[in-house]
C-alpha cells in the first residue's frame, strides 16, 4: 500500500478527530520541541512529535495504539512550548478517550487506577483514599503497593477512616449521566460529519 | 475584610491536611475570611478529563456555581482543584452554547461571574510585600529555599496564574519573609502527578528528578503550592531514593506553611508535624528566633 492511499484511508479518522479535539495537527512542522521538553518522553514507546506525525499521516489507528498517549501526565509542557500553537497534550488526550471507547488500552493500570478514581467519585462525590488504594491494589491485582503508608497515614491522621460523602447524590448521578450523554453525542456527530 | 468562598477538595481535610490548616490560619491572621463552599464535590482532579471532558467541567462547575450563588470568587489550595475550576469558569464564559451544554450538566445557573483563584494567586495580589515585610515576627533570614510551582499554577497559559517558564509569585513573597530563594532547574517540572501511584516505575522517577535537583541546588528546603507535588515529594522521598540510590533528607513545605511560620503561628497548629520527611527541626530554629 502506498502512503497516499494510507492516508486516503485514515483521512475520515483524522477528520473526526480533528472534530473533536479541535487541535489543528497539520500545522505541526515536525520540530521535535514537544519531546525534547516532555518530562515522560524516556518512558514512552513513540514520541510525542510521531504521535503527532501519525495523526498527519491519517494513521490514527496506529496512534491509538500507542503506549505514549496513556503515558502523558497532561503536564502541558508540549503545548505550552510548541513554536505552532498546537495543543499536542489536548490531542493525547483526546486520542486516549477516543482509545478507551474503542477499548484500546496501552496502560492497563493506569487505565485502571483512573477508573477507581471515578468510581469513588461518582460513589460519593469525593475521593475516598482508603477505597482508591484497596481498589486499585485489588483489580490491578499488586495487593501490596504502598501498603507501607498506610499505617504512618493513619498515625499522622491523614486519611479518613470512612468515606467523606456528597449530601446531593442526585446532583452528581446527574452530572455523570448528563456528561456521559453529551460526550456519546459529540462522539456520534463528529463521526457522522 | 476580604472574602472568598473556600474549596478544600478531597485533599485539604486529609492527606495534605497541612496546606488546608496553614492556608485557614495565614488567611485568618491576614483578614481574609473563608467561607466553605457547603457540600461540596471532586473537582475530577486528574482522572476525569481523560476519560469525558464533559464530566471534568461538570464536576467543576457545580461547585463554582455554588459560590457564583453566594456572590463570592473562589480561593483554592490544591492546584489541580484550581485548574479544573479554572477551565470551568473559561468554558462557561466561551460561548452561550457551551454555558447551555455545562448548566444542563450540572442542573443550575453558573454565568463564570464567580472566579476561580488559587491560593498563591489571591495571597498574591492582595498582600503588600512591604506591609508583609513588617508583620514578620520570625525571619526566614538564612534560610534557602527553592520554589517548586511543578504543572498546573503554569499551564496551560490561558489558566495559568504565573508564568509559563519562571514563575515569582511563591519566590517574592518567601523572599519578603526574609528567606533566601536559589535558582534550580526544575521549577515548573511535572511531579510525576498520579503515576506515582499507577505507575511508580515511571512516577517515581520524575519524583526523583525534582528532589535531585532540588539537592543539587543547595537548598535547605523546597516550597510547594500544590498537595499532589507535596504528596510526589515528601511521602515519596525515601522510595525515590532508595528507587534510585539516592540519599535525601529533604523537607517539603507548602508555601503557607512558611508565611504563617514567618508571621509566628504555631508551626504545629499547622500540622508541620504530620509531614513524613521531618520538618520541625528546621522550623523550631526559625521559631526560637531564626539564624543570627
Amino acid at each position: 500500500m502506498t502512503l497516499n492511499e494510507l492516508q486516503q484511508q485514515g483521512a475520515m479518522a483524522t477528520e473526526t478527530l480533528e472534530k473533536l479535539s479541535q487541535v489543528e495537527a497539520r500545522k505541526c512542522y515536525q520540530c521535535g520541541k514537544c519531546s525534547a521538553g516532555c518530562p515522560v518522553a524516556e518512558y514512552m514507546d513513540i514520541m510525542p512529535r510521531q504521535v503527532m506525525r501519525l495523526v498527519q499521516l491519517g494513521l490514527t489507528d496506529e496512534a491509538l495504539k500507542s503506549k505514549a498517549i496513556w503515558l502523558c501526565a497532561t503536564c502541558d509542557t508540549c503545548s505550552t512550548r510548541c513554536p505552532r500553537n498546537v495543543d499536542i497534550a489536548h490531542e493525547m488526550e483526546t486520542l486516549r478517550i477516543l482509545a478507551k471507547r474503542k477499548g484500546i488500552v496501552g496502560e492497563k493500570d493506569i487505565d485502571k487506577f483512573h477508573n477507581v478514581f471515578l468510581d469513588m467519585v461518582k460513589k460519593f462525590g469525593r475521593v475516598y483514599e482508603v477505597g482508591l488504594i484497596v481498589g486499585r491494589n485489588v483489580t490491578t491485582g499488586k495487593l501490596f503497593r504502598d501498603v507501607n503508608y498506610g499505617l504512618p497515614y493513619l498515625s499522622k491522621r491523614k486519611v479518613h477512616l470512612l468515606p467523606e460523602k456528597v449530601k446531593a447524590k442526585d446532583e452528581i448521578n446527574r452530572i455523570f449521566a448528563k456528561a456521559e450523554e453529551y460526550a456519546l453525542k459529540e462522539l456520534k456527530e463528529a463521526e457522522n460529519k | 475584610m476580604k472574602k472568598y468562598a473556600y474549596y478544600p477538595g478531597c485533599t485539604l481535610g486529609s492527606t495534605g491536611v497541612e496546606y488546608g490548616l496553614s492556608t485557614l490560619e495565614v488567611c485568618k491572621k491576614l483578614g481574609i475570611e473563608m467561607w466553605e463552599i457547603p457540600d461540596y464535590n471532586c473537582c475530577g482532579s486528574s482522572s476525569a478529563h481523560l476519560v469525558n471532558p464533559y464530566l471534568a467541567l461538570g464536576l467543576s462547575a457545580r461547585n463554582m456555581a455554588i459560590a457564583e450563588e453566594a456572590g463570592l470568587d473562589v480561593a483554592i489550595p490544591c492546584a489541580a482543584c484550581y485548574s479544573h475550576s479554572k477551565a470551568a469558569e473559561l468554558a462557561v464564559k466561551e460561548s452561550p452554547e457551551k454555558r447551555a451544554i455545562i448548566e444542563d450538566i450540572i442542573g443550575r445557573t453558573y454565568k463564570g461571574e464567580s472566579k476561580a483563584k488559587s491560593i498563591l494567586e489571591v495571597l498574591a495580589e492582595s498582600l503588600d510585600l512591604e506591609e508583609l515585610k513588617a508583620q514578620v515576627v520570625h525571619p526566614l533570614k538564612g534560610l534557602k529555599v527553592v520554589t517548586y510551582y511543578g504543572c498546573l499554577l503554569t499551564r496551560p497559559k490561558k489558566i495559568a496564574c504565573d508564568d509559563a517558564e519562571d514563575p515569582i509569585m511563591m519566590d517574592n513573597i518567601l523572599a519578603a519573609l526574609g528567606a533566601e530563594i536559589l535558582p534550580w532547574s526544575a521549577k515548573t517540572e511535572c511531579c510525576g502527578a498520579s503515576h506515582t501511584a499507577s505507575e511508580p516505575g515511571v512516577g517515581i522517577g520524575m519524583t526523583d528528578k525534582i528532589l535531585l535537583a532540588a539537592q543539587k541546588s543547595g537548598a535547605d528546603c523546597v516550597a510547594t503550592a500544590c498537595p499532589m507535588c507535596m504528596g510526589n515529594l515528601d511521602m515519596r522521598q525515601v522510595q525515590a531514593a532508595k528507587m534510585f540510590n539516592h540519599n535525601y533528607n529533604i523537607p517539603i513545605y507548602y508555601f503557607t506553611e512558611l508565611l504563617g511560620l514567618a508571621l509566628g503561628i504555631d508551626s504545629k497548629k499547622m500540622g508541620c508535624d504530620r509531614h513524613f520527611v521531618p520538618a520541625m527541626e528546621l522550623l523550631q530554629k526559625y521559631e526560637k528566633g531564626g539564624e543570627q
